[in-house]
C-alpha cells in the first residue's frame, strides 16, 4: 500500500482536508494547500470582495493575511511533529511590506526551521507569485504540548512519515 | 476623502461609532464592530462558527484574534485621535495568552506613543473576564503620510 504522505500530490489532498476543509475559519477563507513537505507549507488565498479592508482601493484587509499566515505556519509545524501533539500559536509578528494588489490571489509560504520539545519556530512570506516581492513577512512561534487532545491536523506525525525522502515535491 | 472618513464624520455626528465597520467589507464579514455604549471605545467580534480554528477544544482561530486586534487599533485611531487619513498598518505582533472559547471577543486599544508620522498602539482582547485577556498586540501605523505601506 502506498503511503499518501510520500507522494506530493496525495500529500496536498491529505493536508487540504486536514488544514482547510476541517478547520472552519480556513475553510471560510477558502484556503487551498498548494505545497507541503517536511518543514514547509504553502497555501493560496483567492481575492474576494468580502475580504477587502479598503473599499476605495479594493486592497485586502490585514486580517485575512494574518489568519492565512498563522494557518500556514501552523501547518509547517505539523509536518515536523514526531508524534501527535496539540499545539497553539504563542506569538505571531506580521510585517506588511506593501499592499496586496486588488483582484490577485495571495500565496503564503511558511517554513518551520526549528522544533524543540516545547516550542516550534517558523517564518513565512506572503506574495503574489514572486517571493522576491513580498506583501507580508511573518514570524510565528508555537507552543507544543498544549492542553486538550491533538486535533486531526495535529496527529499527522508527519516527520516520521514524510521523513525518508525529505518530502521532495 | 475616503468613504471610511466620510463614515467617520457621520459617526461622529450621530455618536454611533458602529457605522465605521459598515464601510469595511472585511469587518462586516467577520462581524467585527466598534461600540461605545459604556463610554469607552471597545471593538467586538461576534462569535459565529466560521471563527473556529480548533474544533476539538473548541477554540477561535488565532488569526481571527490578530485580525480583530488590528481592527480594534484602527477603530481606536479613527475615533480617538485626530487622524485625517486612514491609518496604514506597518506591522503587528500578537501574543496569544489563552485559547479563546466560542464566545464574543472584545478588545480595547490605546496609543502608547504618537509621533508625527508613526503611532504605536497596544490592544488587548478578552472574553467574559477582562482580567483574563486571550491575546494582546502591539502595532505600528503610519498616519499623515503618502508613503508606500499598506491598506487598512
Amino acid at each position: 500500500m502506498t503511503n499518501p504522505l510520500k507522494d506530493p500530490d496525495q500529500r496536498i489532498v491529505l493536508f487540504q482536508s486536514l488544514f482547510s476543509d476541517t478547520i472552519p475559519h480556513n475553510k471560510a477563507l477558502g484556503l487551498k494547500v498548494v505545497a507541503v513537505r517536511r518543514g514547509f507549507a504553502s497555501m493560496r488565498l483567492e481575492w474576494r470582495d468580502e475580504l477587502v479592508g479598503n473599499p476605495e482601493t479594493g486592497v485586502l484587509a490585514g486580517g485575512p493575511l494574518t489568519a492565512m499566515l498563522d494557518g500556514c505556519c501552523g501547518m509547517s509545524v505539523a509536518t515536523m511533529l514526531k508524534e501527535p501533539k496539540p499545539f497553539a500559536t504563542l506569538d505571531l509578528r506580521i510585517d506588511y511590506a506593501r499592499p496586496a494588489t486588488p483582484g490577485k490571489a495571495v500565496i503564503a509560504e511558511a517554513e518551520c526551521y526549528r522544533i524543540t520539545s516545547s516550542v516550534a519556530f517558523t517564518r513565512a512570506f506572503a506574495h503574489h507569485g514572486d517571493a522576491a516581492d513580498p506583501i507580508a513577512a511573518a514570524a510565528g512561534t508555537f507552543m507544543l504540548g498544549t492542553k486538550g487532545k491533538a486535533t486531526r491536523p495535529q496527529m499527522i506525525g508527519a516527520e516520521k512519515l514524510i521523513g525518508g525522502d525529505g518530502g521532495k515535491a | 476623502m475616503s468613504s471610511l472618513l466620510e463614515r467617520l464624520a457621520e459617526a461622529r455626528k450621530s455618536g454611533n461609532v458602529a457605522l465605521l465597520s459598515e464601510a469595511i467589507p472585511y469587518a462586516r464579514w467577520m462581524r467585527i464592530a466598534p461600540e461605545n455604549g459604556t463610554g469607552e471605545l471597545l471593538t467586538r467580534m461576534r462569535f459565529h462558527g466560521d471563527l473556529i480554528g480548533n474544533t476539538s477544544l473548541p477554540a477561535i482561530h488565532g488569526g481571527t484574534l490578530g485580525a480583530m486586534l488590528e481592527m480594534a487599533a484602527i477603530f481606536h485611531l479613527l475615533w480617538e485621535t485626530d487622524t485625517e487619513t486612514v491609518p496604514k498598518i506597518v506591522n503587528i505582533t500578537v501574543d496569544y495568552l489563552r485559547s479563546a472559547r466560542p464566545l464574543d471577543v472584545i478588545a480595547s486599544a490605546k496609543v502608547t506613543k504618537q509621533g508625527r508620522r508613526m503611532v504605536n498602539v497596544f490592544a488587548e482582547a478578552w472574553q467574559d473576564d477582562r482580567a483574563k485577556p486571550v491575546a494582546t498586540a502591539n502595532a505600528h501605523f503610519l498616519i499623515k503620510s503618502d508613503d508606500a505601506p499598506p491598506s487598512l
